[in-house]
C-alpha cells in the first residue's frame, strides 16, 4: 500500500470500502437533517411567535446567539454527560445550533413583510390565522429557507465532530485515518464526501430559495 | 340615493388614545348610498382614522358607527371587512400572488366557487381596460399605474356596496392619477356604489366627491357638497385649504360646458368639396371647419393647411378629413375643458352630446369672459357689454399670435344668446 500515492490510495480504499463509506455518508446526513429538522419545527414557531410579540424578541435571540457561542465540541461534551454517547447527543446539538439562524430568519422575515400588504389583507377581511400562511409565511419562505441552508451547512460540520461521541458519520472514517500510520488517503475518504455534502447541499437549498423569491419577482 | 336609509351614520363618535391624546371627537356624519364621500384635512386631521373606524381596523373610544342600520360593534370584524371594499395608498397587491388571486382574494376567502371567481376576475379586469392576459401576470410586472387598477377591482370583487380607499392615488404621477379618478368616478357612478375616499389634495376632492367632509384637529369643520364648500367655505380653514386660486375658479366648478359654449359652430358635411370648405372658410372668417355627416355626429375637422397643402390632389373633405380630434361632452364641468384647453394649448373645444353629435364649441375668448365675470362679478345687464368688449380683443390677440382662432366668428352674437 505504501508504494501508492496518496489519490492511488484514497481510490484504492473507496473501491473496497465504497458501501463503508456510502453508509456512513447516509448516517452522517441524516443526523444532521434530524437536528435541523426539529429545530425548524421548533425554531419556525417560536420565530412566528416572537414577530407577533416583540418583547419577547431581544430574550429569544439572546438566548439562541448564547447557544451559538459555545464550542461545539464543549456542546457536545456537556450534553453527552445528560444523553450519554450515542447518536441522540449528537442531533441535540445540531438542534441546538441551528435554532438562532432559523429563528432569527423567520423572525427577520416575517419582519420584513410590507405592512401596507398586511394592513390590506386584515382590511379585506383575512383571519390573523389566514394572514399567516396566505401572506406572511409565502413571503417570508425564501428567508426562512436561507436560515434553514445555513443551519445545515453548519450541522454537517458539527456531526463530523460527533464521532467522538459515538454517533458513528463520516467523522468515524476521519478519526480512523487520523489514528492510522500515513492515514491521508483515509482521512481524505472522510473529509471529501463530508466537504461535498456540506457544498451540495447549500447548492440545492440555494437554488429552492432562488426559486421562492422567483416567483413573485 | 335613497334619503331614508342611510349607509353609513356615525353617532358623536370620539377616537382617544391612552394618554388623552384626541385622534378624532365628535364625528357626526350620515353617509347616503351612491355618495362619493372625500374625507379631507392637513395631515394628522384624523382623516384616516375616521375612515379605518369603519372597517373597524380601529375601534372607536365612544360613540356608534352603524353600517347598513347596524351597529358595527356588534359584527363579527372580519365579516364585517369582506363586506367594504379596501384600498390603501401603497396598493397593497400580494406580491407572490397573480393578479387574478389578488382580485378574487375576497371571493376566495368567501369561499365561492372556482368558476364563478374566474368570471368575476374578468368581468373586473375589463372594466379597468386591462387586457385578459395581465390576470395571470404578478403585480410587479405591472406599472404603478396599473398595480392600482386592480386595487380599484379587487375591492369590487366581491360585491361590496361600500368601499373605503385611503389617499389611492397619492403616489402615482399626475397624469395616472387623473385617469384613475376619471375611472374610480365611473365606476362609482356606473355601479352606484358609495365611496369614502381619503385625500388631502382639494382638486381630487372637487373633482370625484359628491360630498366632502373637511376635517381639522379631529373635529369636522364643515360636510357640503363641492358647491356648497366652493360658494360658502365655514371658515378661514377651510378657505385656505381651497386656496383663494380656487375661489376664483370656483365658478368653472359649477358651470358646465353647455352653458358658455358657442352654438352654430362653423362645420360641413365629409362629401363637400374642396371648394365649397374654401369659400365658406372665406364666408365664415375661419381657418377651420369642424366636419360632422348628415346626422350632426362630430367626425373630425379639417384645416386651412391641409386644404392648400392637398388642393391639387384631393377633392372632397373626406379625403383631408382629420379624425384625430378632442372634444368634449356638453355636461362636462367647465373646470376640467379650461384645464384641458390650458394644457394642451387648444384653441378651441368642439362640445358633443352624449350621442357625440355636435352641439357647438368653447373658445379662449369664452374663457375671458367666465374669468372676467369671476373676478369682476356678475353686474347684471351693465357687465354683459363690458364682456363683449373684453372678449373681442382677446380673440383677435389669438388670432393674430396663432392665426388660429377659428369658429370664434360666431361669438359676437351667439356670445349675447348665453
Amino acid at each position: 500500500m505504501s508504494s501508492l500515492s496518496t489519490w492511488a490510495q484514497f481510490w484504492y480504499y473507496l473501491d473496497h470500502n465504497g458501501s463503508y463509506v456510502l453508509s456512513q455518508f447516509t448516517r452522517h446526513f441524516l443526523i444532521s437533517i434530524y437536528g435541523v429538522l426539529i429545530a425548524a419545527i421548533i425554531g419556525i414557531p417560536v420565530g412566528i411567535l416572537i414577530a407577533r410579540h416583540k418583547h419577547l424578541s431581544d430574550t429569544v435571540i439572546g438566548l439562541a446567539n448564547v447557544i451559538q457561542t459555545v464550542p461545539s465540541l464543549a456542546m457536545l461534551s456537556i450534553i453527552m454527560l445528560g444523553l450519554g454517547l450515542g447518536v441522540n447527543t449528537v442531533i441535540v446539538t445540531v438542534f441546538l445550533y441551528s435554532l438562532l439562524p432559523i429563528i432569527k430568519n423567520t423572525y427577520t422575515g416575517m419582519e420584513n413583510v410590507d405592512k401596507d400588504i398586511l394592513d390590506s389583507g386584515k382590511g379585506m377581511g383575512m383571519t390573523p390565522f389566514q394572514i399567516l400562511y396566505m401572506v406572511e409565511l409565502p413571503l417570508s419562505l425564501s428567508v426562512i429557507m436561507a436560515g434553514i441552508r445555513n443551519a445545515l451547512v453548519v450541522a454537517i460540520g458539527i456531526t463530523a465532530i460527533g464521532s467522538f461521541v459515538g454517533a458513528g458519520g463520516l467523522g468515524d472514517i476521519i478519526i480512523r485515518g487520523t489514528n492510522a500510520t500515513n492515514g491521508g488517503a483515509i482521512i481524505l475518504a472522510g473529509a471529501l464526501p463530508t466537504a461535498l455534502m456540506a457544498i451540495i447541499s447549500d447548492l440545492v437549498l440555494g437554488f429552492i430559495q432562488r426559486r421562492m423569491e422567483a416567483k413573485r419577482a | 340615493m335613497t334619503e331614508d336609509n342611510p349607509i353609513l351614520v356615525y353617532k358623536d363618535v370620539a377616537k382617544i388614545y391612552k394618554g388623552g391624546n384626541v385622534a378624532v371627537e365628535h364625528i357626526n356624519l350620515t353617509i347616503h348610498k351612491g355618495d362619493f364621500v372625500c374625507l379631507i384635512g392637513t395631515s394628522g386631521s384624523g382623516k384616516t382614522t375616521t375612515m379605518r373606524m369603519i372597517n373597524r381596523m380601529l375601534e372607536p373610544t365612544s360613540g356608534e358607527i352603524l353600517f347598513n342600520g347596524e351597529d358595527i360593534h356588534t359584527s363579527d370584524p372580519v365579516t364585517l371587512r369582506r363586506h367594504i371594499g379596501y384600498v390603501i395608498q401603497n396598493i397593497g397587491l400580494m406580491p407572490h400572488m397573480t393578479i387574478y388571486e389578488n382580485i378574487t382574494l375576497v371571493p376566495k376567502l368567501l369561499k365561492w366557487p372556482d368558476d364563478k371567481r374566474r368570471e368575476k376576475a374578468e368581468e373586473l379586469i375589463k372594466l379597468v381596460e386591462l387586457p385578459k392576459e395581465f390576470l395571470d401576470r404578478y403585480p410587479s410586472e405591472l406599472s404603478g399605474g396599473q398595480q392600482q387598477r386592480v386595487g380599484v377591482i379587487r375591492a369590487l370583487a366581491a360585491n361590496q356596496d361600500l368601499i373605503l380607499m385611503d389617499e389611492p392615488f397619492g403616489a402615482l404621477d399626475p397624469i395616472t392619477r387623473e385617469s384613475l379618478q376619471e375611472l374610480v368616478k365611473n365606476l362609482q357612478e356606473k355601479l352606484g356604489k358609495t365611496v369614502v375616499f381619503v385625500t388631502h389634495d382639494m382638486d381630487e376632492a372637487l373633482k370625484l366627491a359628491t360630498k366632502i367632509v373637511v376635517m381639522d384637529g379631529g373635529h369636522i369643520i364643515q360636510d357640503a357638497s363641492p358647491e356648497e364648500i366652493l360658494r360658502h367655505p365655514a371658515n378661514q380653514f377651510v378657505e385656505e385649504l381651497i386656496g383663494a386660486e380656487r375661489l376664483i375658479q370656483a365658478r368653472a366648478d359649477v358651470t358646465t360646458v353647455d352653458q358658455i359654449m358657442l352654438k352654430n359652430p362653423v362645420s360641413i358635411t365629409p362629401g363637400r368639396s374642396l371648394g365649397e370648405a374654401i369659400r365658406l372658410m372665406r364666408k365664415r372668417r375661419v381657418d377651420t371647419l369642424l366636419v360632422t355627416d348628415d346626422e350632426g355626429y362630430l367626425k373630425g375637422f379639417i384645416d386651412v393647411e391641409s386644404l392648400d397643402n392637398n388642393y391639387s390632389r384631393a377633392t372632397s373633405v373626406s379625403d383631408i378629413l382629420n379624425t384625430k380630434i378632442f372634444y368634449v361632452a356638453s355636461d362636462t364641468l367647465l373646470r376640467d375643458t379650461v384645464d384641458r384647453i390650458l394644457k394642451r394649448g387648444l384653441k378651441y373645444v368642439p362640445v358633443v352630446d352624449k350621442a357625440g353629435k355636435l352641439l357647438g364649441i368653447v373658445t379662449r375668448a369664452a374663457l375671458v369672459d367666465m374669468v372676467y365675470d369671476t373676478i369682476w362679478g356678475d353686474n347684471g345687464d351693465g357687465g354683459d357689454d363690458d364682456n363683449d368688449d373684453t372678449s373681442q380683443p382677446a380673440t383677435d390677440d389669438v388670432t393674430g399670435v396663432a392665426a388660429g382662432h377659428n369658429l370664434a366668428t360666431d361669438t359676437p352674437t351667439d356670445h349675447k344668446e348665453a
